[in-house]
């Protein structure tokens, strides 16, 4: 920008002094020191969570656009990932300046819609539903360097359980979850009766983990990519325990069963048919999809009906490797935290957050989920019974229709203090969870 | 230099201005809802109570699983049924989206719902019929009626 030439010299300087000063005050305020205690006080009524006591929320941010995953950077800038362009972004910045823990700057970038957004060594990566990409984060400023570079392209586009969550390992890998394009690999998608293709050709790109380079841009899928792990119809909630050095993942189970096959499934039996499976995923790992669902009543891998089962038999799925943990059928979770805070009493400490998005496959019954649970872990394996640690999304006694709940649970990251995000994908709220005992 | 105090005050506040811009504009919920959403045209047509009661049970058994019992379907996934032109609009296109399905990613009042339709054809006319115009007059929709023969000329490739 020109100074008008009209000023005189001295009013030259006077202008470039207050174009200098507005910039630093108004566009660059610093990030609120994330340790200030000055006044993290709680929303009156949690933004309308139930949480357990001695733990608040605060209504960090709202009506945003529709969020997806969420990152938190080590000096308390938060990234959300959009499922839909919110004046022109795809990928929103959010800043606390003033310490009160509710963000009072937000800037906008990446022009790609999508879910997956992370941080990792000094990088911002986000994802499209075709795409990784990342942009490097400046020392002190809320956006990164622009444009980003591609990382991976190359993937299939489906239009079935196209988002790509990642996560990253520390040792130069990352971890993208290509979910299945469709519900149980029948002949014809999600037809009555129709029988599944075997071998189901969609597990040669689709339906598993894929490892690639962290560092490395420019990738693609097939040159570049490792399939980790199979068999994982759609795994949106995926995070490395770098205790146990470990991935693992909750997957979205099958739906449907009664409507595809109502000779050997009841309505009653689908709404609580598969199990929802929380996974340790090692290199080569099949966890049966399309063949195999989970039967979280009788604790086995249980033959699809797609592939001549009938609600008993088990088949080729013998010996198929089980869920560490699993939950009531169609909660879609969305997203994985395992937390390693200070903030938190203990017996959260290395434990795992799951936000359950909510269930649409439970008609006629009412939905479930909607909440975020907790599942306490020693050496990354379940130490006793999951239990909901967030409730309240929906903000309704009973949700019939997905579309009435007024929030959705949908991602999680944990902030440099120690404080659990959750992000809503209905409006765009964003809660901050703090444990009361710690501020 | 009065006018240069302006001039440095009026520069500032436009900075001020264009710098706080992306708190207010982020504020924009979607607007969308069924109020606003035009009134579907009415005809004037008796439909049988029995054609309704016919139509609900079909719906309840293979459709409400994904459109849901207020036919608000899913959010992302499965679109609604209420006050679109999907519904209230040509009948061919209704009548072949039971029987044929959709594989490609739909719009609906704004938005896009990436599901498949199953193709349907195993039921029979009488039961698309009168699921189809179950359908035109529920969820706020009043858009006539479906015959078991315009179901049966389609099928048959009409």
């Amino acid at each position: 920008m020109n100074s008008p030439s009209f000023l005189p010299t001295s009013a030259r300087w006077i202008f470039l002094l207050g174009v200098s000063m507005a910039f630093l005050t108004a566009c660059q305020p610093e990030p609120a020191q994330v340790d200030d205690p000055k006044a993290l006080t709680s929303d009156a009524d949690n933004g309308t969570l139930n949480l357990p006591d001695g733990f608040g929320a605060i209504v960090v941010a709202d009506t945003i656009g529709r969020a997806r995953h969420i990152a938190v950077r080590d000096n308390g800038d938060i990234y959300v990932k959009l499922r839909k362009l919110q004046n022109g972004h795809g990928i929103l910045a959010l800043r606390d300046t003033d310490g009160d823990g509710r963000i009072d700057q937000t800037d906008g970038f990446g022009e790609f819609t999508g879910t997956g957004i992370a941080i990792h060594d000094g990088y911002l990566y986000a994802t499209s539903d075709s795409s990784v990409y990342r942009y490097e984060l400046v020392e002190g400023q809320l956006l990164p360097k622009l444009p980003g570079q591609l990382m991976v392209g190359g993937f299939p586009i489906q239009g079935q359980h196209a988002a790509k969550p990642l996560t990253f390992d520390g040792m130069d890998n990352m971890y993208v979850n290509i979910g299945a394009p469709s519900n149980a690999c029948q002949e014809e998608m999600r037809t009555k009766g129709s029988p599944g293709l075997d071998p189901c050709p969609q597990l040669d790109r689709q339906a598993g983990i894929w490892r690639f380079s962290a560092s490395q841009p420019g990738q693609t899928q097939i040159a570049d990519g490792h399939r980790y792990a199979t068999g994982i119809r759609n795994a949106m909630a995926l995070d490395w325990n770098a205790e146990v050095n470990s991935l693992f993942v909750v997957q979205h189970g099958r739906d449907d069963l009664d409507r595809l096959f109502p000779e050997h499934f009841t309505t009653e039996e689908r709404l609580e048919l598969p199990a929802e499976e929380f996974l340790q995923v090692s290199d080569g790992d099949d966890f049966g999809w399309p063949y195999c669902y989970f039967d979280g009543f009788t604790d086995k891998k249980t033959l699809a009906p797609e592939y001549g089962g009938d609600g008993e038999k088990q088949g080729r799925c013998e010996g198929m490797k089980a869920p560490i943990e699993s939950f009531p059928a169609h909660l879609a979770p969305n997203d994985l935290l395992f937390y390693n805070g200070d903030m938190f009493p203990e017996k959260y400490k290395k434990g795992a957050f799951i936000a359950f998005h909510g269930s649409w496959n439970r008609a006629p019954a009412e939905q479930q989920g909607y909440f975020v649970v907790f599942v306490p872990l020693l050496n990354g394996i379940p130490s006793g019974e999951w239990e909901v640690f967030a409730s309240g999304f929906p903000n309704l006694e009973e949700v019939k229709s997905p579309r009435d709940a007024v929030y959705r649970p949908t991602g999680l990251a944990q902030g440099p203090d120690g404080s659990l995000y959750i992000t809503d994908s209905v409006k765009g709220r964003i809660w901050r969870v703090v444990y009361d005992g710690h501020v | 230099m009065r006018q240069l105090i302006f001039a440095c005050i009026a520069l500032l506040g436009l900075l001020f201005a264009a710098c706080g811009g992306a708190n207010s504009s982020s504020d924009q919920g979607d607007a969308s809802s069924s109020k606003e959403q035009k009134a579907p045209p009415k005809e004037e047509v008796a439909i049988s109570e029995e054609v309704l009661a016919a139509g609900e049970a079909v719906y309840n058994t293979y459709c409400m699983a994904c459109h849901m019992a207020d036919g608000n379907g899913v959010p992302n996934m499965n679109p609604p049924l209420g006050e679109t032109e999907w519904v209230n609009g040509d009948k061919a296109t209704l009548i072949n989206i039971v029987l044929k399905g959709l594989t490609e990613p739909i719009e609906v009042h704004g938005e896009t719902y990436s599901s498949i339709m199953p193709p349907h054809n195993f039921l029979s006319d009488e039961d698309i019929a009168s699921v189809l115009t179950f359908v035109k007059n529920s969820f706020g929709n009043s858009s006539g009626s479906v015959t078991t023969e315009e179901v049966a000329s389609l099928r048959a490739g009409g």
